[in-house]
């Protein structure tokens, strides 16, 4: 195997509390390959979301580094895109000049006026919200604004596409959608993602590899798990598929019993995402 | 929730339509009647009111004046404006005429020309506060909003200038003027200057006191704009400049709205009181000079220049909340 991808060696994240401080994130490594798709899942509060903020430059290691390219990573570019939970476009700015503000500021000097339009809607295309080009994200679904973030992503061309939760908000049936779209999307253009994610089933439906993390303080890596399913996947035929159930177990016995988080009901109430996804992923049947 | 509000929006868009079926039904009729009828119906029986309790008020200038003397006062106002005006017109013609007449026996000579000298009336007195207030409260938002975004991107910076803002807030325009007409009429020294000096003094207290409302609301919008969209900044590397104008500005721009029209609203009362004491023309100086006047016309005047200032508010406000919703991308 040549030199890989992107590199995290020794990843310790530490934060300063009153308490003293408190450690995170503790000798995180891995190598990710080009175009591999790549989920983190583990219960909330194992510091997934810490180990893509450190990938994407908007934290920095407490100890060890991240490689990509052979260059270490110091600083949030547009190289390593973000596709935020809540979409995070800006809300004054329509669909298409919140593709613009990224696509002008990566490719102003590359691209000719023509050149960036184009790209611009090719990406809105890409993910079939050309329609909606003049709207304004509060004028359209939370599916659609989730859609409009991946393509402003996507227009920045990163070389790695990172996705914190990118489904979370959407209700069942736009994420099942969006999934397929997403995986569309990336059999077309092959880039390299990390995504977070609580879903057994949209982990095992996406990637290449799961990585499952232990439960925090001081999470680790706990099992690494390559998928090895044919692609295209379809998630109709692949709920029966014996290979995918038994991915699909190998990630619950992960979470559900190695991993087991004991935690009484009450006194988190506030966390409910996380209380009904463990519902749903204990149930038995599928969803398809 | 989103699906919530995209229907909401719908029915927004189909709102026409559904106004016009509805014209005559009587969810509609109950609508304009909130809307026009009561309003009416409060400012008929203020009127009322005011116009029986008015003459059990006697005062050294006679009774309290009711609404018809305020009505015809304000009358009285406009005609002495078109009065003066006319006179003015004739002035300037004579004064033209009388030139020429000079000029065709001497061609050498040399002109005078004179501004008229009448004294302002109470429609010019009108627009030289509009002027100063528009004057004041333009350099108050020069001044804050700039301000506003450096303080609200910089915590350390916020906490240094924090005291000072509360402290210098709740000072009253009153007790800034004397020093501000010493410090104006030490420093502006000129042959010929650009501006009057009492038109600074007012516009710098207008200023002095208007600011603080912006100054917050921007430092407190720029403080709370969404961490992810910070984030979507620093992932595309945005330059400062950039950040602060594609970001930070039209995140905080509905919030700044709101202590702008704060802001003009005090600035108003302000410029009034000001006038008032500093003996600068405007709508200030015209009540002071009519208290002092004494006449039995003067309290009929002053009233009408209450009802004036009121009503001229009430307009800047409205103003203010229309180029919001113009600007405001919530609205």
């Amino acid at each position: 195997m040549s030199k890989p991808h992107l590199e995290l060696t020794g990843v310790e994240m530490s934060f300063d509390t009153p308490k003293g401080s408190f450690i995170a994130l503790d000798n995180i490594n891995l190598k990710i390959k080009k175009g591999e798709f790549v989920s983190l899942i583990g219960h909330s509060g194992c510091g997934k979301s810490t180990v893509l903020n450190i990938v994407a430059g908007l934290l920095q290691a407490t100890k060890g580094g991240c490689i990509l390219d052979g260059h270490e990573i110091n600083s949030p570019g547009p190289e390593r895109a973000v596709v935020f939970q809540n979409h995070a476009l800006m809300p004054w700015l329509t669909v298409y000049e919140n593709v613009e503000l990224a696509v002008q500021q990566v490719f102003r000097k590359s691209m000719t006026k023509q050149e960036r339009q184009s790209w611009i809607h090719h990406n809105l295309e890409l993910v079939n919200m050309a329609h909606a080009a003049t709207k304004r994200p509060g004028e359209i679904s939370g599916g659609m604004a989730q859609r409009v973030g991946i393509a402003r992503a996507l227009a920045m061309k990163p070389s790695v596409l990172l996705m914190d939760e990118p489904f979370g908000a959407l209700d069942a049936l736009t994420r099942a959608h969006l999934q397929d779209s997403l995986m569309e999307i990336q059999q077309e253009l092959n880039n390299t993602v990390i995504m977070i994610t609580h879903d057994v089933d949209e982990a095992v439906l996406l990637s290449d590899r799961i990585i499952m993390m232990t439960n925090g303080p001081a999470a680790a890596v706990g099992e690494d798990l390559y998928i090895d399913l044919e692609r295209p996947r379809n998630r109709v035929t692949l709920a029966d598929d014996p290979t995918y159930v038994h991915y699909r177990q190998e990630v619950l016995k992960f979470l559900y019993e190695k991993q087991r988080k004991l935690e009484s009901i009450t006194p988190r109430r506030n966390n409910q995402t996380t209380g009904t996804n463990m519902q749903k992923d204990t149930a038995p049947a599928a969803k398809a | 929730m989103s699906t919530l509000m995209n229907t909401s929006s719908r029915i927004r868009r189909f709102g026409g339509l559904k106004a016009l079926t509805d014209r005559f039904t009587g969810m509609e009729l109950a609508r304009t009647s909130k809307e026009l009828v009561l309003p009416m119906v409060g400012i008929l029986v203020f009127l009322g009111f005011w116009h029986l309790a008015a003459p059990q008020v006697n005062t050294s200038l006679g009774s309290f004046p009711g609404p018809v003397q305020v009505w015809e006062q304000s009358g009285q106002l406009w005609q002495e404006h078109i009065n003066q005006r006319e006179r003015a017109d004739k002035f300037v013609i004579m004064q033209e005429d009388r030139n020429a007449r000079i000029l065709a026996k001497n061609p050498d000579a040399e002109v005078k020309i004179r501004s008229y000298p009448g004294a302002p009336t109470f429609v010019d007195q009108i627009v030289t506060s509009l002027i100063t207030v528009m004057a004041g409260f333009l350099l108050a938002t020069a001044i804050a909003v700039p301000l506003g975004i450096v303080l609200g991107l910089n915590r350390h910076l916020q906490a240094a200038i924090n005291p000072l803002i509360q402290i210098f807030k709740p000072v009253s325009p009153l007790a800034w003027l004397p020093l501000v007409t010493m410090v104006v009429s030490a420093t502006y020294v000129s042959e010929d200057p650009m501006f009057e000096k009492s038109f600074l003094t007012s516009m710098i207290t207008v200023t002095l006191c208007s600011l603080w409302p912006t100054l917050i609301n921007t430092g407190v919008g720029v403080a709370a704009v969404n961490p992810d969209l910070l984030n979507v900044s620093r992932v595309l590397r945005l330059s400062f400049w950039t950040h602060v104008m594609k970001v930070v500005l039209p995140s905080s721009i509905p919030i700044i709205f709101t202590g702008l029209r704060v802001s003009l609203g005090i600035a108003w009362m302000v410029l009034i009181a000001a006038e008032m004491l500093a003996q600068s023309p405007g709508l200030g100086k015209f009540v002071w000079d009519e208290f002092q006047n004494g006449s039995s016309q003067s309290l009929s005047r002053i009233m009408a220049a209450v009802l004036a200032i009121g009503f001229i508010g009430f307009v800047l406000d409205r103003i203010m909340l229309t180029l919001q919703k113009k600007i405001a991308w919530n609205e």
